[in-house]
């Protein structure tokens, strides 16, 4: 009974969602008043009933309803709860329903925080999150449906793959879809701008706080994917430039761009063609991800059994979604003029330059995600571009951009000069070169001219951060009334700063070893000498698993930890999992992983010494946190205040 | 207006520069880390380089995982059932790693005709195919059904 009530929601919401898509923009053009009014509650409707649907899909699994097809074969009696729950978007047709309902709520929320649009711009805006809407439910009820029946029942499920069995399942791919799909809010109102023929200010305005907000999300999203394949053995570690990764990557480097695109078009008024072709794009490459991840073309450590056909239909509507938007982008580029101007040494132009770097590292990223596809459809052969390849396109751009981002968090809009900059920068060279330096020749174990380099940029960005912030702060302002957005900025770039010495640290300094153990016998690596004390057999939920105890002492001899990794064989498959011992630390982790028994007592075991691996995920929480900071700035809020406060001035105007 | 079209220029000038370098350095650096997909029968017909890494797929042979006692090393053969190559790897097998199996190792072919893996590719599903074995299986099922 309740899969039948999920079944007529999603049927209900695709109806609501035709209307949202149709009337409203039918109206906009005409002028029907009436029609441009619908937009908001159509919204706020089909998301209703799209969250009764996924509440349904969870009931079933809650009360693990066999009859549904997908809970049989994702969920199990013996699961634990958290997992019953996680397992809802563990499988291909949960994931799309997850999909659906963000893309939802990120429309719902556009419907409440509109006040201060003009009801026209309202109506559009929602109308193209309701075509997109509209373009997923039926991708999903003709190729995946969530609440198709198995006949016969089966007493029991087959389970969740025992890999997905993990807390990451729980956490990642919701705030990863936040991001993928709170992309199609910047899409939408690009979109709806061109529409509308009306590309200002206002708009760029509008656009930023949830595009901050998407931006904020998706970096999250990624270092939680990030830190889950870190400690899951055989997923290649913290970034292994896996097609899937990639997926996701893709769309956050074009976002990035996107964000400092959007400043320069609120501010002062230019970038505007591009700003808009940056929100295409950043959504196209959101579909783009989900049609890699879920088409199953791919040959990826993160890939999953799924049908080929259902990837047909999400690069057909892939192609739709781009073709359509750079239609109208052909028809309506001509008009959209910039009329300021500025010099070659301002702001302007150091945003100019980091979207350039941005793009094109987004282009080159793509380029070696596609080109096994590109070549394998063309019957060129089977090919794989490995991780070299990306670290030696990516990190030499990355490297002009950390020295650009110094110099553009002091540069002045409209006209600037170098020999200012400089002048201004000076000390901060000096303390970058001479403390990564000073660093690396002290406290690390050897020195390398790469580790230096990226120590030398995370320093400078975090000199010149400071010598902004004593700007802001002269003539007697507090710390206190700093604008948010300018704290948005300063923590946005602060992430940077630590999640390079991570990166740096970890890649240069990293001692991984697979040895053969036997029970009492030790090992010594970076300093720390592991033992092997002892094995036992525990009992889980749904496992039966063989633990380790590993006491691992310092140089100095004494204890420093004690980990117990395990391998663990579910029930419900012949699977065995590895559940690694980690001890975290601010300035490395210890990581001990169970491999095989080798024969003869002797088990296969995996050491890591990661130095200041933590940091990569901790500067991305900062980088997210600062999107947050800048997209509640308070001149978002007036603006929100504001118009409550005069409603429904302007009236609707056909178009 | 002399002035300002000069820095145009010299801003179009620099563009065109930088974006000139990073498409050369993105082609040289493609053009070094691709690695090429052979199966079993290509290895056995010469195809393969033996200065390179690549990449080889098949199902792991039921019987022919074999190690010494106690010790990391470890050989197994994979087949795509008309040929098949012995493969060897120094480190931790992943989980889903099991005879019967499909698998991509990646690592480079030694003059004996052992391929030494730096690497064997884990896949977080059981039921999970690497498509190029899947591939690999059906031509050498095609090959064979040709010479009956």
């Amino acid at each position: 009974m309740i899969p039948e009530i999920g079944q007529i929601a999603l049927i209900i919401a695709l109806g609501v969602m035709l209307l949202q898509s149709t009337l409203p923009l039918i109206g906009a053009h005409y002028g029907y008043r009436s029609w441009v009014g619908l937009a908001r509650p159509a919204a706020r409707i089909q998301t209703l009933f799209v969250a009764i649907a996924f509440v349904c899909l969870l009931w079933a699994f809650l009360v693990d309803d066999f009859s549904v097809l997908y809970v049989a074969n994702n969920s199990n009696t013996l699961l634990p709860i958290l997992y019953k729950v996680s397992a809802v978007w563990g499988g291909h047709e949960g994931s799309l329903l997850l999909w659906a309902l963000v893309l939802s709520v990120w429309t719902f929320f556009v419907s409440i925080y509109s006040r201060s649009m003009p009801d026209l711009v309202v109506a559009r805006v929602l109308a193209v999150l309701g075509l997109v809407s509209v373009g997923f439910m039926l991708f999903m009820m003709l190729t995946s449906n969530p609440f198709d029946r198995a006949f016969p029942v089966p007493l029991e499920g087959r389970d969740l793959n025992p890999l997905l069995q993990d807390p990451g399942l729980a956490y990642h791919p919701p705030m990863l879809y936040v991001g993928y799909v709170g992309f199609a809010v910047p899409f939408a109102f690009a979109i709806a701008a061109m529409l509308g023929g009306k590309l200002d200010a206002s708009w760029a305005r509008w656009s930023r706080p949830w595009t901050n907000i998407a931006w904020m999300s998706l970096t999250l999203g990624i270092a939680l994917g990030s830190w889950w394949a870190y400690y899951e053995l055989g997923w290649g570690g913290w970034w292994f430039w896996d097609p899937v990764e990639n997926a996701s990557f893709l769309p956050w480097l074009v976002g990035t761009a996107l964000m400092h695109s959007l400043a320069v078009t609120e501010k002062r008024g230019t970038f505007k063609a591009w700003t808009v072709l940056l929100a295409i794009f950043a959504f196209s490459l959101s579909l783009l991800g989900t049609f890699l991840v879920r088409s199953g073309v791919l040959t990826s450590v993160h890939a999953f059994a799924s049908d080929p056909s259902r990837g047909v239909f999400i690069l057909a509507f892939l192609v739709f979604v781009v073709g359509t938007s750079l239609t109208l982008y052909a028809f309506r580029a001509g008009q959209i003029r910039s009329h300021a101007s500025f010099d070659l040494v301002s702001r302007e132009n150091g945003l100019l330059l980091n979207n350039v770097l941005l793009v094109v590292a987004a282009a080159s990223v793509l380029l070696g995600t596609l080109y096994p596809l590109v070549l394998d459809s063309l019957n060129l052969g089977k090919i794989s571009v490995g991780p070299p390849y990306f670290n030696a396109v990516f990190v030499p751009l990355m490297v002009p951009l950390g020295i650009l981002m110094g110099f553009g968090v002091l540069s002045r809009w409209k006209q600037d000069s170098l020999p200012r900059l400089l002048m201004k920068l000076r000390s901060s060279m000096v303390v970058s070169i001479v403390g990564a330096f000073a660093l690396i020749l002290l406290f690390a174990p050897f020195f390398s001219w790469l580790a230096v380099m990226g120590m030398v940029l995370a320093i400078w960005i975090l000199s010149s951060l400071l010598v902004s912030l004593r700007e802001q702060v002269q003539g007697g302002r507090r710390l206190l009334s700093v604008p948010r957005g300018y704290w948005g900025m300063f923590l946005g770039h602060l992430g940077v700063a630590v999640f390079t010495v991570g990166v740096t640290l970890t890649s240069m300094y990293s001692t991984e070893r697979d040895i053969s153990l036997t029970e009492g016998q030790s090992h010594e690596l970076a300093g720390y000498t592991f033992t092997l004390l002892g094995l036992e057999e525990v009992m889980g939920p749904n496992y039966i698993a063989t633990r380790g105890n590993v006491e691992v002492l310092n140089s100095a001899g004494r204890l420093e930890t004690m980990l117990y990794p395990e391998k663990r064989d579910y029930f419900s498959t012949t699977m065995p999992m590895t559940e690694a011992g980690i001890d975290a630390g601010v300035t490395r982790d210890l990581f001990v992983a169970l491999g095989e028994p080798l024969g003869n007592n002797a088990w296969a075991v995996r050491l890591y010494h990661k130095p200041f691996i933590r940091w990569i995920w901790f500067g991305a929480l900062i980088m997210a946190i600062g999107a947050t900071l800048a997209a509640t700035d308070k001149r978002y809020l007036v603006m929100a205040r504001k118009s409550a406060q005069a409603p429904a001035a302007g009236g609707v105007q056909p178009a | 207006m002399r002035a300002i079209r000069k820095k145009r220029l010299a801003l179009i000038f620099l563009m065109v520069s930088g974006v000139g370098i990073a498409v050369g350095l993105v082609l040289m650096a493609l053009n070094e880390n691709i690695n090429h997909f052979y199966d079993p029968s290509a290895i056995k017909a010469g195809e393969a380089p033996l200065d390179r890494n690549f990449r080889v797929g098949g199902m792991v042979v039921e019987g022919s995982v074999s190690r010494q006692e106690g010790l990391l090393e470890v050989s197994f053969d994979l087949t795509d059932f008309t040929e098949a190559v012995t493969v060897r790897y120094d480190g931790i097998l992943p989980d889903l790693f099991r005879e019967g199996q499909g698998i991509v190792a990646m690592g480079m072919l030694g003059g004996d005709g052992i391929f030494v893996a730096q690497e064997v590719l884990a896949k977080h599903d059981e039921e999970y195919m690497p498509p190029e074995v899947f591939e690999a299986l059906q031509r050498a099922e095609l090959a064979r059904q040709q010479q009956l």
